[in-house]
């Protein structure tokens, strides 16, 4: 069905050749910082922020400007030797928790954690309960 | 005057759908035979007239008859006939009425072709059938009328997005849309079930083919979806975990649960009622899916299409349809008898592992998609993404993985722990091989998961061979080599999923025309670049030579603009290599004149949709092996004038 | 003898599903994404100047006791050049209005201030964005109010249209 087409297109960002500016990218938009360490670090936090104009994927792998203002904002933050999650704590002071793909450790999040675990657990015990009374019953039988 | 024929074509559809319904209904209850015989024939015609109202559409597009509104609406006299034919499902309505066009012709195949289930069940659901193209075409016709006309026409056409002019679009979304239906069938089929009180393994050997189409068809839908946003969005990304594409997903897992539960309820009439339970669910995730992309709750979709009143009117289908089976297995399911018992080290056991871990990934998909929403009631805004779902789905399903390499090897009803370990010893020792030689060559520069990933690959990938030891491989049924060969492409695919995760290099790098650079023992050479003109678009190309060991390949990848509607995309190049692929992206041009570009090198990446070829492979011998000998009968008996 | 409860648990799990779905319809999530600085200091910024005929733009600019509109714009922004109007009503009923230009160049500001008008006493270049950022700000255009000791105290998102002017000239006046 069409799903993966509007995902497509929500990934991409189709905007029209307007809204984006003539300027070039910004200087760590798409450069790798020089020592690998480093950018690994900065490659790692960029795939957990989330686009801010494209709304649907992190700005690691985003065309909108705005992404790759942020891209070189963290990179060069990473040259200065910051820490990623110091750099995180900065972007949520000032977008929120929305801007970070990667979970907090808010309590509102906590049942994203926690139901998976209950489904396991019950959807275990179900079955279990099932198949044994099944096996007693065979036995019996 | 092709529009009004299509427009009165589905009017007709829709009215006899009406009487398909009626007529099994009426028939069902008071027991009329004279009712029931009319119900198969109703069925064929009215996959006819709804396919003869998709035809009229698709001319529509392909005359480029702007007079219409759907045309006007998305396509346009400029483009290639690829297009303005693909473009008939490239929007809303054309795309539902490519879904009831769908589910009417395979109504009519469970007509025609259904042949071993019991009469009343056969007819209960051809009726359920029935009742929900029914709701579909309400859908339409009140709400998404693709026939629509335009008054004055319009001048020309606003035009398909660029993105969608692509040979994907003709195939991908037709074959997504394709499972979708085939789950509905399976879905008839469990309310036929239910409502004649006969749920046994007959019953799940007529829904079987139904259930393995729909999963063949889903597994290649999103193999190819997976592989298109790949190579058209230029960031080397194959999956994301993006709200639609998990839409997509969930009616994956779910039919692929019901896969393996169909066939323990068909060979040893075990897990009746879970059985009936999973094609309910497996159908209403496609039409959650539907829900989520059409309706634009969540942000990933607010692209196009979007609108609350058709996102209202999927929630009415989904609340009718769902909502009253899920309420008839309550009522009707206690009334089941309760299936064949096994033992709790059995194949019937672990395939209900399987179940249960696909299961619990669904609901992780799921809640992890929904999420956003339930914390939006409480006006807090979160973002789930991929560091969750690789965290939570990943680990279960490398778990499932393990179990799949049991499964095969254990036999029904019940065996011995010791003989069943016995025969894992071969993956065991690969597994154990696998992990020194990582710990040695990679520890610490791979993520645990991608690790776990290849060591589990390796175990799957000779595991799955097992069950073919000790046969006469000419003899095996082909059956037991689809299972082999879908098993063998889970393994596939998880080793290159696990392989593109551990050992991708990355090279951002700007050049100029002459420039090389090495990465990933590749020498890359930006030659040149200069414009050129397509169909309906221009472009920057580069001219790339990649070498590595003494031969050179060239590569163009192009930043292309299109006039109509005014867009910009990036194509990139892929060089594929038995090793990997080379994926190089050009960029915008900086201030000194040098181009942006971006190079991966991607080792065994193919492997995933390679994998994902191999699974839906499986899937067809499997249809192949368990209903040739039936689809002969048919055939013959179809021949010799026994219809109706 | 199966237990009643669990056979219904479907359609409960179910029913909860709809009415979530339906909530989604009923409140379509919000899709503007607002600063989480409201209510604290504006971030320290020294920005160059934009436009030929303005001064640049600091954030000291900002604590001196009256309360300032910042308007972030760029030249390439349509929706910018769609709020210019309103801009010049609020700069003629007083406000003081500063602006930021996101990611543009000065022969691009100053065409722009010519053809669409002019309403800003200085104006700062962000060629990369980061004060943008800093104030937690997610495209163009948006308006922040700054109180007189340099404290956000209001964002509108998105261009500020006719039926908006009242109320931010209102909320001005409320920061004096």
């Amino acid at each position: 069905m069409r799903a993966l087409l509007c995902f497509l297109l929500a990934l991409l960002l189709v905007q029209p050749v307007l809204a984006q500016t003539a300027l070039p990218p910004a200087p760590y938009a798409d450069r790798q910082l020089d020592d690998p360490a480093q950018e690994k670090k900065a490659r790692d936090l960029m795939l957990t922020i989330r686009c801010l104009t494209c709304q649907s994927q992190s700005i690691a792998d985003s065309n909108a400007s705005m992404a790759g203002d942020l891209r070189s904002e963290i990179r060069q933050r990473i040259a200065a030797g910051e820490e990623p999650e110091h750099i995180r704590q900065w972007l949520i002071e000032r977008y929120g928790d929305w801007i970070s793909y990667e979970p907090t450790a808010d309590p509102i999040l906590w049942p994203l954690w926690g139901l998976p675990i209950l489904l396991l657990i019950v959807g275990g015990l179900i079955a279990m309960g099932r198949i044994r009374r099944r096996g007693k019953k065979g036995d019996g039988a | 005057m092709i529009a009004e024929l299509g427009l009165a074509a589905l009017w007709l559809a829709a009215s006899l759908a009406l009487l398909q319904l009626a007529l099994a209904a009426f028939g069902l209850k008071q027991g009329r035979e004279d009712l029931l015989g009319g119900v198969r024939p109703v069925a064929v015609t009215q996959a006819l007239l709804v396919a003869l109202a998709f035809l009229c559409l698709v001319l529509l597009f392909l005359r480029s008859d702007m007079s219409v509104l759907l045309v006007a609406m998305n396509s346009h006299s400029a483009k290639p006939w690829l297009y303005k034919f693909a473009g008939t499902w490239g929007n809303h309505e054309g795309s539902m009425l490519l879904w009831v066009t769908v589910m009417g012709v395979a109504g009519a195949g469970v007509a025609l072709f259904e042949r071993t289930l019991r009469r009343d069940t056969h007819m209960a659901t051809l009726g359920a059938q029935a009742a929900i193209s029914l709701g579909f075409y309400a859908f339409l016709l009140f709400s998404s009328n693709p026939f629509a006309r335009l008054d004055p026409p319009a001048p020309d056409g606003q035009g398909l997005n660029p993105l969608l002019q692509d040979p994907g679009l003709a195939f991908h979304p037709p074959t997504l849309y394709l499972g979708y239906v085939g789950l509905s069938v399976a879905f008839s089929f469990a309310v036929g079930a239910l409502m004649t009180r006969n749920v046994d393994a007959a019953f799940a050997r007529a829904m079987r083919p139904w259930v393995l189409g729909a999963w063949v068809l889903l597994t290649l839908g999103i193999t190819a979806g997976s592989y298109w946003a790949y190579y058209e969005l230029g960031w080397g990304g194959w999956w994301f975990w993006d709200p639609v594409e998990n839409a997509s997903l969930m009616p994956w897992l779910a039919a692929t649960a019901l896969l393996h539960s169909v066939t323990v309820l068909a060979t040893r009439d075990a897990l009746r009622a879970w059985t009936v339970m999973l094609a309910v669910v497996a159908f209403s995730m496609s039409m959650v899916g539907t829900f989520l992309v059409r309706s634009g709750i969540l942000t990933s979709v607010h692209a196009f299409a979007v609108d609350p009143e058709r996102g209202s009117f999927i929630l009415a289908l989904l609340a009718i349809y769902i909502g009253g089976a899920l309420a008839l297995f309550g009522l009707r399911v206690g009334t089941v008898r309760e299936g064949e018992q096994f033992e709790m080290m059995s194949r019937e056991a672990l395939l209900v592992v399987n179940n249960l871990l696909l299961t619990v990934i669904l609901g992780v998909v799921l809640i992890g998609t929904l999420y956003p929403l339930m914390t939006e009631a409480f006006g807090h805004k979160v973002s789930v993404g991929p560091p969750y779902f690789d965290r939570i789905a990943g680990p279960l399903a490398l778990i499932l993985m393990l179990a799949m390499i049991v499964g095969p090897l254990t036999r029904w009803r019940r065996d011995r722990a010791g003989v069943v370990a016995g025969r894992l010893l071969w993956p065991a020792i690969v597994m154990l091989g696998l992990v020194a030689v990582l710990a040695v060559t990679a520890w610490g520069r791979i993520g645990v998961l991608p690790f776990l990933g290849l060591v589990v690959a390796g175990g799957v990938a000779l595991g799955s061979l097992i069950p073919l030891t000790k046969r006469n491989l000419r003899r095996t049924p082909l059956f037991i080599w689809g299972m082999v060969i879908a098993h063998l492409g889970c393994a596939v695919s998880l080793a290159g999923m696990a392989s593109e995760s551990a050992f991708n290099v990355e090279k951002l790098i700007a050049m100029a025309p002459g420039d090389s650079v090495e990465t990933a023992g590749w020498t890359v050479r930006f030659d040149r670049v200069a414009p050129i003109a397509g169909d309906n678009w221009t472009a920057m190309q580069a001219d790339v030579s990649a070498s590595r060991g003494g031969a050179t390949a060239r590569l163009r990848p192009q930043s292309r603009f299109f006039t109509s509607p005014p867009t910009t995309t990036t194509e990139s190049a892929i060089l594929t290599k038995w090793d990997g692929q080379l994926y190089v992206v050009l960029g915008d041009r900086l201030d000194d004149g040098r181009w942006q570009m971006r190079i991966w090198w991607k080792p065994f990446v193919t492997l995933i949709w390679l994998g994902g070829v191999l699974i839906a492979l499986g899937g067809v011998l499997a249809i192949i092996g368990r209903e040739r000998r039936g689809w002969a009968l048919k055939l013959r008996q179809i021949r010799a004038g026994e219809f109706g | 003898m199966k237990s009643g409860w669990l056979l219904w648990l479907p359609l409960a799990l179910f029913a909860a599903l709809g009415a979530l779905f339906l909530g989604g319809l009923l409140h379509p999530e919000e899709r503007v994404i607002t600063s989480k600085m409201i209510g604290k200091p504006l971030p320290a910024f020294t920005l160059p100047q934009a436009a030929s005929d303005r001064p640049a733009l600091v954030s000291a600019e900002f604590a001196q006791g009256k309360p300032r509109l910042l308007n972030i714009f760029a030249s390439w922004c349509v929706p910018c050049a769609a709020e210019s109007p309103q801009l010049m009503a609020l700069a003629q009923a007083g406000v003081p209005i500063d602006g930021i230009a996101i990611r543009d160049a000065r022969e691009d500001v100053d065409a722009f201030l010519a053809r669409w008008g002019n309403p800003y006493s200085h104006i700062g270049l962000d060629a990369r964005s980061s004060v943008q950022i800093a104030l937690g700000s997610s495209g163009v255009p948006e308006t922040f109010l700054i109180d007189g000791q340099g404290r956000i105290v209001f964002q509108h998102v998105g261009d500020i249209r006719a039926e908006d002017v009242p109320g931010i000239i209102a909320k001005w006046k409320a920061a004096q």
